[in-house]
């Protein structure tokens, strides 16, 4: 098979399009990997887009020494919030999908209502209630609040998943003797791990990635690392090694988990898209 | 052990009502075959019988008590589901353990039971399983075994066979025949399919639209069908339906169909000289060759032969009787009769169904 003048052309074009767009979004990675290892006194404008002429890897160190306390409270902050809002998550869509009640369809398109509410909008609010709960300033304040924003998505991301376990498998439950819990546990949970991963891949990322709540809500003591990072870049003379330094490896926990779970998150997203 | 009794059983889903009313009584140890045309209403009582589907109005009992709102697990009923519901991530062992489990039996009891009904239904190498590596016949019969190990009071199934092939499906229909001669539990079983209802049954219920047709023997249905809709539904091919009169001459009672006009024996008590009937005639009823002869010679007459099928050990006739009345045969060998041939042929008037052209009811 030989191909034709126009197909080698359009390869050639389509991978030149491709090579370029990558490059162009590689570009701020570069720039930041480059910049952590200079030295202070070696980074400057003109100079922004060379090589290092000295490897500065204390950079890494030094960064890493002062994004501690922000990098454990995220770490704390983004795994609870993740599981709170994914297990809530997960039996909001258990009851929306098998247990229906009267009304339970105006329920859940209120709940869907909340996935179009953005942080700003019910930051005060939220500022207020927490205060009058006495969590304002804390990370149990910040984990409460994630929880209850992730639940519209993460009890969409259930119910949808579960429309596809057949309902019969429920009735055989039900007449073998298990009830609303154990069905869930026994015969549902078992079953919806590939939705576990999905959403929980889902609510880590807004969760580890999410700042003006973070700054917002939390007392200094408190604040998740992407407030610490901030910080870091804030005041007159910023040393730019550090925040860049510091911005790479905050990014490290998310690329992790992508790179290790996301073909279940591919297959979870997928699931049910193709019927046997 | 337990009989099941419907009384003035209703269903509603919203505004709409599904089944009117029905009544219902079946023995302790009765295999009872629901029958109807999809969407009749069989799963719908199927399932308020199981309790997985609340009841409108009416009482259902199960034994001697009101079940209508003791909840699934406390009925002892086992439903066998036509996808068979079987747990995808457990194995066969644990699929049929389950509702053991579940009712918080031990260990070792629960590995005796599974392992008995196992045994019983061949599945010994397949315990340790899991449905998705099974082929369609044996899901088909873990889904029997783990109806069979709680021992229920009812055994409930759903159109079980309708997801199999022909011929899996004829065989696993004697493999449930044998299974309730050895278990004697009261089964009830929904399928669309007449051959499955015709075998099976103790005695068949017709559904349609809700509302119960017929309940009878296999035979009784067959050849006493309450009305039109029976008489079509069951058998197959289905029986004939003609229209004719009812006549009195020299006060013998007899039918005309066309021009010709053949005494019957008894029954249309309630009709006069002139009214008008639908025939029923089976195609089984119609005979040809040297069958006839058996036959009075006022059931006989001459048929033109419009197609004709040979299925083996049997035939199907097309044929028309005075030019208008088409009719269809079922004949015993392999009758070779060409496209407008016109054969003598006979019927068993015997076996003849009257209906009432306006109710379709039978006419006793
Ligand atoms: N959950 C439901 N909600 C509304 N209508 C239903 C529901 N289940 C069944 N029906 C209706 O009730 C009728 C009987 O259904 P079903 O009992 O499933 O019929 P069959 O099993 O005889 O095919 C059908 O018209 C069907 O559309
Ligand atoms: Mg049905």
């Amino acid at each position: 098979m030989t191909m034709t003048r126009t197909s080698v052309f359009g390869t050639i074009l389509l991978y030149s399009t491709l090579g370029l767009l990558a490059v162009l979004f590689l570009m701020p990675a570069y720039m930041a990997v480059v910049t952590a290892l200079k030295l202070p006194a070696d980074i400057s404008l003109p100079s922004a887009w060379e090589l290092p002429p000295v490897f500065n890897w204390s950079s890494f160190a030094d960064a890493a020494a002062m994004l501690r306390p922000n990098f454990v409270n995220s770490v704390i902050l983004t795994i609870t919030a993740t599981i709170g809002s994914t297990v809530l998550g997960s039996l909001n869509g258990y009851v929306f999908s098998k247990w229906k009640f009267k009304g339970s369809e105006v329920v859940f398109t209120l709940f869907l209502f909340g996935m179009f509410i953005p942080y700003q909008v019910i930051l005060i609010p939220l500022f207020q209630t927490l205060r009058a709960m006495n969590l304002y300033g804390g990370l149990p304040g910040l984990i409460l609040a994630h929880i209850v924003y992730g639940l519209p998505i993460t009890s969409l991301i259930f119910r949808n998943f579960y429309s596809q376990i057949p309902t019969a498998l429920i009735e055989s439950g039900r007449l073998d003797g298990a009830g609303f819990f154990s069905i869930y546990l026994r015969i549902v949970f078992p079953l919806s791990i590939p939705g576990f991963v999905v959403t929980s891949l889902w609510q880590f990322t807004q969760i580890w990635n999410e700042f003006l709540w973070g700054i917002c809500l939390t007392r200094h003591a408190d604040n998740p690392i992407t407030v610490g990072l901030a910080q870091l870049a804030g005041g007159q003379a910023v040393s730019w090694n550090l925040p860049m330094a510091g911005s790479i490896m905050a990014a490290v926990p998310v690329l992790c988990i992508y790179i290790f779970l996301g073909r279940y998150f591919i297959r979870g997203l997928l699931a049910g898209s193709v019927k046997e | 052990m337990a009989h099941v009794e419907l009384r003035k059983v209703v269903k509603r889903f919203g505004s709409v009502e599904v089944v009117h009313g029905i009544d219902l009584d079946i023995r302790d140890n009765e295999f009872l075959v629901l029958v109807g045309p999809s969407g009749c209403g069989k799963s719908t009582v199927l399932r308020m019988i199981a309790g997985l589907e609340p009841i409108s109005g009416g009482e259902v009992f199960i034994g001697d008590r009101m079940v209508n709102h003791v909840s699934p697990k406390d009925r002892n009923v086992a439903m066998v589901f036509q996808n068979y519901a079987l747990y995808p991530h457990m194995t066969v062992r644990y699929n049929m353990g389950f509702s053991l489990k579940m009712s918080g039996k031990s260990r070792d009891e629960i590995a005796a039971k599974v392992d008995e009904v196992a045994g019983i239904l061949e599945l010994g190498p397949y315990l340790d399983r899991k449905p998705s590596e099974l082929s369609g016949g044996q899901r088909q019969r873990v889904a029997m075994g783990r109806a069979m190990v709680r021992k229920p009071d009812v055994f409930l199934f759903d159109e079980p066979l309708s997801n199999l092939d022909a011929q899996l499906r004829t065989q696993m229909r004697l493999e449930l025949r044998k299974m309730h001669m050895r278990l004697m539990t009261t089964t009830i079983y929904v399928t669309h399919d007449q051959i499955e209802a015709m075998t099976l049954a103790d005695r068949i219920v017709i559904l349609k639209d809700g509302l119960i047709q017929q309940v009878g023997t296999p035979i009784e249905v067959f050849e006493k069908p309450a009305n039109v809709f029976v008489a079509r539904f069951i058998g197959n091919p289905p029986m004939n339906i003609l229209k004719g009169t009812f006549k009195v001459i020299d006060g013998r009672r007899c039918v005309a169909a066309g021009k010709s006009v053949f005494p019957v024996p008894a029954g249309g008590d309630s009709l006069g000289d002139g009214d008008p009937v639908l025939i029923g005639i089976r195609p089984d009823a119609i005979k040809m060759g040297d069958r006839i002869e058996k036959l009075p010679k006022e059931w006989l007459c001459r048929g033109e032969v419009v197609v004709s099928e040979i299925l083996g050990g049997h035939s199907h006739l097309e044929i028309v009787v005075d030019g208008e009345n088409e009719l269809l045969a079922e004949v015993e060998g392999r009758v070779v009769a060409h496209p407008g041939e016109i054969v003598p042929i006979g019927f068993e008037f015997d076996r003849m169904v009257l209906f009432d052209p306006e109710t379709k009811e039978a006419i006793r």
